[in-house]
């Protein structure tokens, strides 16, 4: 069953000048995680909001957990956790006090919501520091507790629109350590990144989003096959170039590419091991050394790249009404 | 009835803030009582002629001039919730839409409840006295309040069009603070020049400062000697005013809400 689905949603700003969705649709299967990757300003902000029910789309359908956004927000509301690109926590508060609050804004008692403010805290990791207020938290702790509020009511749908923009490697091991467990428990997850590594390592199927719109979709290993498969590469001393490439070819019976500057060759390759052992021999009875080799898979990076002719960080577009971001934490 | 106890639970969040950040009620305290003090005892001349000196015709200007304050203070507190992402937080909740606003806004009329005693007593150690008895000070006082709740709503509008706190604070002040000094609040306006006259002669913050000095029991001289309506009638003229700006920004912020964004 889809938990979410988005059909050809259309999102404009300045009477169309800006078209934040292009005809946008995806949806996520039931338990599963679903990452959509783009650089700034393609839009993963603006779904996220649609999904959420904070903002109509211009035209276009989309329901979450069988439940149409527009038509039923409140229902949506219900049943969802959103947890945006800024820890959107009362930073005078404690963790303790906003857990509350935001337990009692979601109808549960109070001593209801003192339970299940304890409970999150000690899940996240943040017992220690639930009486200090928020302002005295770190990045990383500051984006736990804003996740540990959006799971107050155990949504069937979670979003989580760039849970680690902004936070120290460490900040960013943490979350996905959090994010995993949350996985594993069975939750549908919804989740923006603009880092290719995150959704690697954090979602079932990858959508690729740029200018709006979807330009591929599928397992990270499938959008890499896109690319192309894998690669053998070698660096050698410069007077064995010309002997290592002929090697090279002769044994993967492909056409090698050489970086001089980096004195590097590279092959693709349908039988990735069998073929770099195969050249590791030849090399050794004709007396070349490798000073490397290895096997390569493209990135996600790569795949950016080829699909959209551009490299992801180097895209800026910033979305209406977002000139302050990167000010910041 | 969920939609007023998701308010109340706004309201607590701020009562919940003064707590931590004592010294929010603090400075919101200290202000208007320095106010007190400063005309009081700067301006205290004036009030040649007056029965029970200056004092009395200056306590209903500051109360006025304070509760008008609300305002930016609600204006800002919004903006930081924008700012901060938390309205996004606060809008994906099943929560009545009016719920946050409504919370915010009787948070900042309780505060205005401490705010009011404090500056009374302060009022009547520097020899302020009302003389219309207990019911028409409690009316007054009632009024006040009511009127500082109605400018809050112009104040959430404000704050919900914002995207940045300190801007809507300065703003909201550079707004208010001529609207209080245009007016019957501290001196006469028959000094004023002729345009300025009829502007302080409608000028809700001088009805407002008429009905309550009414109320607590002295003649206001400090008014345009025109016979118009909000001179004749400062309490109806008030009452009139407050029930067209929250007819106004009550609907205006409902909406705005629906659709605010963050950042």
């Amino acid at each position: 069953m889809k938990s979410v689905i988005a059909e050809n949603l259309v999102k404009t700003y300045r009477k169309g000048a800006v078209r934040a969705l292009d005809d946008l649709s995806l949806d996520v299967e039931e338990g599963t995680v679903l990452g959509v990757l783009g650089p700034n300003g393609a839009g993963k902000t603006t779904v996220v909001r649609v999904l959420s029910t904070l903002l109509v789309p211009d035209s276009g359908h989309a329901t979450v957990g069988g439940i149409d956004v527009v038509k039923n927000p409140k229902a949506v509301r219900q049943i969802i956790g959103l947890s945006g690109q800024y820890a959107a926590v009362d930073e005078t508060l404690t963790g303790w006090d906003n857990l509350v609050m935001f337990g009692q804004l979601y109808h549960l008692s109070a001593a209801q919501a003192r339970v299940r403010a304890t409970e999150l805290l000690a899940q996240f990791s943040l017992t220690d520091a639930a009486r200090r207020p928020i302002k005295t938290f770190s990045g990383g702790m500051r984006r736990r507790l804003d996740l540990a509020a959006s799971l107050i009511i155990r949504p069937k749908v979670l979003f989580l629109d760039e849970p680690t923009s902004g936070l120290d490697p460490r900040g960013r091991m943490e979350m996905w350590g959090v994010i995993e467990d949350l996985v594993r428990e069975g939750v549908t997850l919804l989740l923006t990144t603009q880092y290719l590594e995150e959704a690697d390592q954090l979602a079932d199927d990858i959508v690729v989003i740029d200018r709006g719109r979807v330009i591929a979709r599928g397992t990270s290993d499938h959008l890499k096959d896109q690319v192309g498969g894998e690669r053998i590469e070698i660096v050698v001393a410069e007077t064995n170039i010309d002997k290592a490439k002929e090697i090279i070819e002769k044994v993967t019976h492909g056409h090698a590419a050489v970086d001089h500057g980096l004195r590097r060759i590279s092959v693709p390759v349908l039988d990735g091991t069998q073929s770099l052992i195969a050249v590791i021999r030849e090399f050794d009875s004709a007396g070349i050394h490798a000073l490397d080799l290895a096997l390569k898979r493209p990135s996600l990076d790569d795949v950016f790249l080829s699909l959209t002719g551009h490299i992801a960080e180097e895209v800026l577009a910033e979305q209406p009404g977002k000139k302050k971001r990167g000010a910041r934490k | 009835m969920n939609g007023i106890k998701d308010a109340l639970v706004i309201t607590k969040r701020q009562l919940l803030q003064l707590t931590r950040v004592p010294e929010v009620l603090i400075f919101n305290t200290i202000q208007p009582v320095m106010f007190v003090l400063l005309f009081r005892y700067v301006f205290g001349g004036l009030g040649v002629g007056i029965k029970g000196g200056y004092v009395q015709l200056l306590m209903p200007g500051i109360f006025v001039q304070t509760v008008t304050f609300t305002l930016a203070a609600t204006a800002q507190g919004l903006a930081q919730d924008m700012e901060k992402g938390l309205i996004d937080r606060f809008r994906s909740l099943p929560i009545a839409r009016s719920a946050l606003v409504v919370g915010r806004t009787l948070g900042d009329g309780l505060l205005n409840i401490v705010v009011l005693v404090v500056m009374g007593l302060a009022g009547y150690l520097v020899g302020w006295r009302p003389t219309s008895g207990p019911l028409h000070i409690f009316l007054g006082f009632l009024m006040l309040l009511f009127f500082g709740y109605a400018l809050s709503w112009a104040g959430v509008f404000a704050g919900l069009m914002s995207k940045d706190a300190r801007v809507v604070a300065n703003v909201s002040f550079l707004f208010t603070f001529p609207l209080t000094f245009l007016s019957n609040a501290f001196a006469s306006t028959t000094s004023m020049p002729k345009a300025l006259q009829y502007f302080a002669e409608w000028n809700p913050v001088s009805t407002m400062v008429a009905a309550a000095r009414q109320l607590f029991g002295f003649h206001n001289t400090f008014g345009a000697t025109a016979n118009s309506f909000p001179s004749q009638h400062p309490i109806v003229a008030s009452l009139v005013y407050m029930v067209v700006i929250m007819a106004i920004f009550i609907p205006l912020s409902v909406r705005r809400y629906k659709s605010a964004n963050s950042r």
